[in-house]
């Protein structure tokens, strides 16, 4: 089992005429990704490896019946098309692209929550279930099918965490990018969850870093709802002390966003928090005894 | 993006938030020009865009020439955080009988816009943000981009009892937020915003940050960061894709990815070595990107040695290996080369660099134990 997307998740490709688009759309069916479609507005009936186009996410999302869709248009049309998504129902929304403007975020935010869908990211690597579909930009080969569930703030050192698992024959059920923009649509409580309701997913890896106050969410979370055990590495102890925001930032916050602030609370809240990401398997193996 | 104190009031004053009277001068003959304009007293402060500013001495209220000359040098040579100060404003000093907090910014958590206001404004804000939480107020606007006073005034009712003051806070209020949403800010406060002894409402203070991520449709905001503030290595490594912060250390870093460039720097540390900055060359594969990024870490004399650690995804290692091959011909490289490569196209790239005589790792420990080993 997995969570969010499996074999039957078919996705659509918003921008899949863009450089970007267009590659990882074959990266993804090369994958076994069902992509049925791609959008791009003025280029409908064309074909992007194989891919039919269509002018709109409602004639795309009429005639191909997807249910997830993925974004790589610039920054932007990216608000637009995540708008568009959101208008048409498409139950998950995945948006890869950096540098979405922070009051954009505060509008697709509030489409959203009148909504029932799900958007995961922006400036995310996207999700993957291995064995079954991946819908994002990591690099498929490094990843192995299996029960252990990750979730990540982070794109590389997620492929890092994944790779130590898979070496040490450690398959993953999902691997889910949350994204590192201030305003992202799926945060690690939400995916917490879900690991936690999936029956396949044994134990749980978290990597988080620095700025924020998410992984003080999840601890808190973790405490009171996880029974499965997890993992957790954040980075950027030797980060150097993020710069102000005024006195709002801390007022909002209130809260300490170190990297060794977030690693206690986890600790404190029963989670193993390790120091280098080729521990994470031994942390594991002790954690499922 | 920050911008200068006398910047964000100029903004202020474009969308008719009431500031004091007065200007900016760099020097004290300026200064004494500014204030016969506005009259004495006048408070003179310095500009510079670190917190603790007050603290440091870098504000005075000044009651005639004399003084003010005096003190405009004495600022004019403080050191505060590490910047010299090369600009004061000098504005007509408030007469303050009450100090309030003002302020729009975004709960990342809620993704929402929050209006944040407080009857105990000043410098302690923050402390009473921790020990009377109920003293300040937070108010949502639920998503909503409007500019309708009747949405907020919720907020002036609970500072103010006064029913004109209630309603200047309001008007006010509605000038922050459009420049707020105007200009894509991640924050616009007003600390202290003040009641002066003539019971009017009044900006003592501006600060004015910028989503870097909204600047792109703000061509107009470019010309006001102040260059000074930017490391010219950095700026330059942004120009040309690069994210990079230089650090204390010896071991120079280029690494794909801003986590992993994080978790690298830690595993460095960890492994006990000093790591000399944060490079991130982005997701692209682009092998001009390790030139450049070899060049900007190699103007740092300090540097032992550099570990590139990559972990292929968009980024091709053999992109990656190209770009070190080329770095190899056009630039000395004076210090060890300690490398690791996992991921898309990680063989070719492997053979690439051993056909040229380089060693590659694939394990990250590997790779910083042997980096770190030769920081030594």
């Amino acid at each position: 089992m997995s969570i969010l997307i499996d074999q039957n998740t078919k996705v659509i490709v918003q921008g899949i005429t863009g450089r970007d688009g267009s590659f990882h759309a074959k990266q993804m069916l090369e994958y076994g990704t069902k992509v049925v479609g791609g959008v791009t507005p003025g280029k409908g009936g064309q074909e992007v490896n194989g891919i039919p186009v269509f002018n709109s996410v409602k004639e795309a999302k009429d005639k191909t019946g997807c249910n997830a869709a993925v974004i790589y248009v610039p920054a932007k049309f990216a608000k637009d098309a995540m708008l568009e998504d959101i208008a048409n129902g498409i139950p998950l929304i995945i948006c890869i692209t950096e540098g979405v403007p922070v009051l954009d975020m505060v509008e697709v935010k509030k489409a959203l929550s009148n909504s029932q869908c799900r958007l995961i990211g922006p400036n995310c690597p996207g999700l993957i279930s291995p064995g079954k579909s991946k819908i994002g930009i990591m690099p498929g080969h490094i990843h192995k099918a299996g029960d252990i569930g990750v979730v990540s703030r982070s794109g590389t050192l997620t492929y890092e965490v994944v790779y130590n698992l898979t070496i040490n024959n450690m398959g993953q059920s999902s691997c889910v990018g949350l994204g590192g923009d201030p305003i992202i649509g799926t945060r690690f409580v939400d995916v917490l969850k879900l690991f936690q309701e999936d029956p396949d997913t044994k134990a749980i890896v978290m990597v988080g870093e620095i700025g924020g106050g998410d992984e003080q969410l999840a601890a808190e979370f973790i405490k009171k709802h996880v029974t499965k055990p997890v993992v957790a590495f954040i980075a950027g102890r030797t980060a150097p002390a993020g710069k102000r925001m005024g006195h709002a930032g801390a007022i909002i916050s209130s809260g300490d966003s170190t990297a060794e602030a977030k690693m206690q609370i986890l600790r404190d809240a029963g989670v193993m928090v390790i120091d280098f990401p080729d521990e994470i398997p031994q942390a594991l193996t002790a954690s499922l005894k | 993006m920050k911008i200068h104190e006398y910047l964000a009031r100029n903004l202020f004053a474009e969308y008719g938030i009431p500031i004091a009277e007065g200007d900016v001068s760099k020097t004290p003959e300026g200064a004494v020009a500014i204030a016969k304009k506005t009259g004495f007293p006048v408070v003179i402060k310095a500009q510079v865009l670190v917190g603790g500013r007050g603290k440091a001495g870098g504000v005075k209220v000044v009651a005639n020439e004399a003084d003010l000359t005096s003190e405009f040098n004495r600022i004019k040579n403080l050191n505060i955080k590490g910047y010299t100060v090369e600009t004061l404003l000098v504005a007509k000093a408030i007469d303050i009988k009450k100090e309030y907090y003002l302020a729009v910014t975004i709960d990342n958590i809620k993704g929402d816009v929050v209006i944040i206001a407080s009857a105990d404004g000043g410098v302690e804000i923050e402390e009473t943000a921790k020990t009377n939480p109920e003293r300040i107020i937070k108010f949502y606007m639920q998503g909503v981009k409007t500019l309708d006073e009747a949405r907020w005034a919720p907020v002036a009712a609970q500072l103010f009892s006064d029913v004109r003051l209630q309603k200047s806070c309001t008007s006010i209020l509605q000038k922050l937020l459009k420049l707020f949403f105007e200009k894509d800010c991640s924050l616009a406060e007003i600390n202290p915003f003040v009641i002066t002894g003539e019971g009017n409402l009044i900006a003592a203070d501006a600060k004015v940050i910028f989503d870097d991520n909204g600047l792109d449709r703000h061509p107009e905001l470019l010309p006001l960061r102040d260059m000074k503030y930017e490391d010219a290595d950095e700026l330059e490594a942004k120009e040309k894709g690069l994210s990079f912060v230089k650090l204390e250390g010896n071991v120079g870093c280029i690494v794909n990815g801003a986590g992993l460039a994080m978790g690298t720097m830690d595993a460095v540390n960890l492994l006990g070595g000093r790591p000399a900055n944060f490079l991130d060359v982005g997701g692209s594969s682009n092998p001009e990107k390790v030139l450049n990024a070899l060049k900007i870490i190699l103007r740092n004399k300090d540097i032992k040695v550099i570990l590139i650690n990559i972990f292929g995804g968009i980024t091709r290692c053999d992109d990656i290996a190209n770009g070190i091959l080329i770095a190899l011909k056009q630039i000395k490289i004076p210090v060890p080369l300690v490398i690791r490569l996992t991921g898309t196209n990680e063989k070719e790239a492997k053979v690439l660099l051993t056909s040229a005589g380089l060693t590659t790792f694939t394990s990250m420990r590997q790779a910083v134990t042997e980096a770190v080993k030769a920081s030594k």
